[in-house]
């Protein structure tokens, strides 16, 4: 009779099939966000430009990393804020492409979860709610090989587009 | 003339790609076209022992890349299948024997020989897979649905799409009744993690060591079940619209069904 219950209550684990495309499903996501230094450096780059168009910024103690966690893989960003930037309208342009990364074909664009992004300018303001006002985004996936091809025009038309931002921003820009 | 260059890659090794090289190989001559296969993995040969000309070897792939022999010389024509032939690996050099240069000189002057020139890649992803690539212009990736097989090919077809060279996957020793049970990945699951284009899937059979125990295609016998699907992979590969088999075992409704369609 117990056996009877524990058996409807606990359902039965799922079939290794399933664990394995599971497990392969984290490790790739994994191998491939093992991005080239270059490709970090203008991940970072693009981040920089984009957060330090709505607030001040110390750029020389930025971060940013990929954090392996139980069941994702999430982007981190622990940026510096030294001032809030005055600013009457919000930036025109205020969308930069997610895809930027996917210039580099070797490596693979990353894919985030925006809907349950942590950024969230009043954790960041107040400084005990986060440590160092760390940004953490899930990473959802990666760009699968089928889609890099097709993704890559764009990737290149936008990266085009967002080297002309940064350069309006002073900065150097990334490619 | 200028024939298609397809390498056949995994990154791990022991997945079946010289058996897939031999087979897809053999079915396409069958058919009639002019095939020649290249042995890229210098020092660790076998494609020659499978295909079963070992004892017919004189020149190989590195001699003709030093310009000991001429490219025709060291071809060895298979007494089964008129139109196939191979050209042999060094068996006591070094990868670095072959540059990716030299391999595609060599490949190029294959492909105004053939229809088809398929590339037996050596496992791995360092020097022998770039020459191995090199020279190739679309690419066939043969994985297993195991964990660690997947994974290797998921490398190899992340370097593949790098060097923009077109890939379809043949995913090997599918066992359906595992797959049905849920204790092994199917052909599906391997395709959407891959993210890539199914050219076939084949099933495990013990009659494949068999047949490589002999150095026999298996294509030979016409009514073997892998015969079968090595010819629907040759014909994907001239460009027919083959539909893929499901390997579920069919219960007796549908059996009766198709017996009466045929009847």
């Amino acid at each position: 009779m117990l056996d009877f219950l524990k058996t409807l209550f606990n359902p039965p684990p799922p079939p290794s099939s399933t664990t394995a495309k599971e497990r392969l499903r984290l490790v790739l996501l994994s191998d491939h966000l093992s991005l080239s230094p270059e490709t970090l450096a203008a991940l970072k780059a693009d981040l920089l430009a984009v957060i330090s168009r709505y607030v001040e910024i110390d750029s020389s103690h930025a971060d940013v990393t990929f954090e392996h966690r139980e069941n994702d893989v999430a982007v981190l960003a622990s940026i510096p804020i030294t001032g809030v930037r005055e600013r009457t309208q919000p930036p025109a342009q205020a969308t930069l492409p997610l895809e930027m990364s996917a210039i580099d074909t070797e490596t693979h664009a990353v894919q985030i979860d925006a809907g349950s992004e942590s950024v969230d300018t009043q954790a960041m303001n107040d400084t005990n709610a986060s440590e160092n006002g760390a940004t953490s985004t899930p990473v959802t996936g990666v760009v699968s090989a089928a889609t890099r091809r097709r993704r890559r025009k764009k990737a290149q038309n936008l990266a085009n587009r967002s080297n002309a931002n940064a350069q309006q921003l002073g900065k150097p820009a990334q490619a | 003339m200028s024939g298609r260059r397809i390498v056949v890659t995994s990154g791990k090794g022991g997945v079946g790609k010289t058996t897939t090289t031999v087979n897809v190989g053999a079915a396409l001559a069958k058919r009639g076209h002019k095939v020649i296969l290249v042995d890229t993995d210098i020092g660790l040969r076998n494609l020659d022992l499978v295909l079963g000309v070992e004892k017919r070897i004189v020149f190989d792939l590195v001699e003709v890349v030093e310009g000991r022999c001429q490219v025709r010389q060291a071809l060895i024509k298979d007494k089964r299948f008129e139109s196939l032939s191979m050209l042999p690996a060094a068996q006591t050099r070094e990868k670095e024997a072959v540059s990716e240069a030299q391999m595609t000189t060599v490949i190029d002057e294959l492909a105004e020989m053939a229809d088809f020139v398929f590339i037996d890649c050596p496992a791995g992803i360092e020097h022998g897979f770039r020459s191995a690539i090199a020279g190739a212009k679309e690419a066939i990736v043969v994985t297993t649905p195991e964990v660690s097989a997947i994974r290797d090919a998921d490398r190899v077809v992340g370097k593949l799409t790098a060097a923009k060279i077109p890939l379809r996957l043949i995913v090997n020793r599918v066992r359906p009744e595992m797959v049905k049970s849920g204790d092994m990945m199917s052909v599906d699951d391997v395709c959407e993690i891959l993210a890539s284009e199914l050219l076939g899937a084949v099933p495990d059979d013990e009659e494949i060591i068999d047949t490589t125990n002999r150095g026999e295609p298996i294509v030979l016998d016409e009514l073997n079940k892998l015969a079968i699907v090595y010819d629907k992979i040759a014909r994907r590969l001239e460009g027919e619209l083959v539909p893929f088999t499901t390997f579920d075992t069919p219960n007796f409704l549908s059996r009766m069904l198709t017996i009466f369609k045929a009847g």
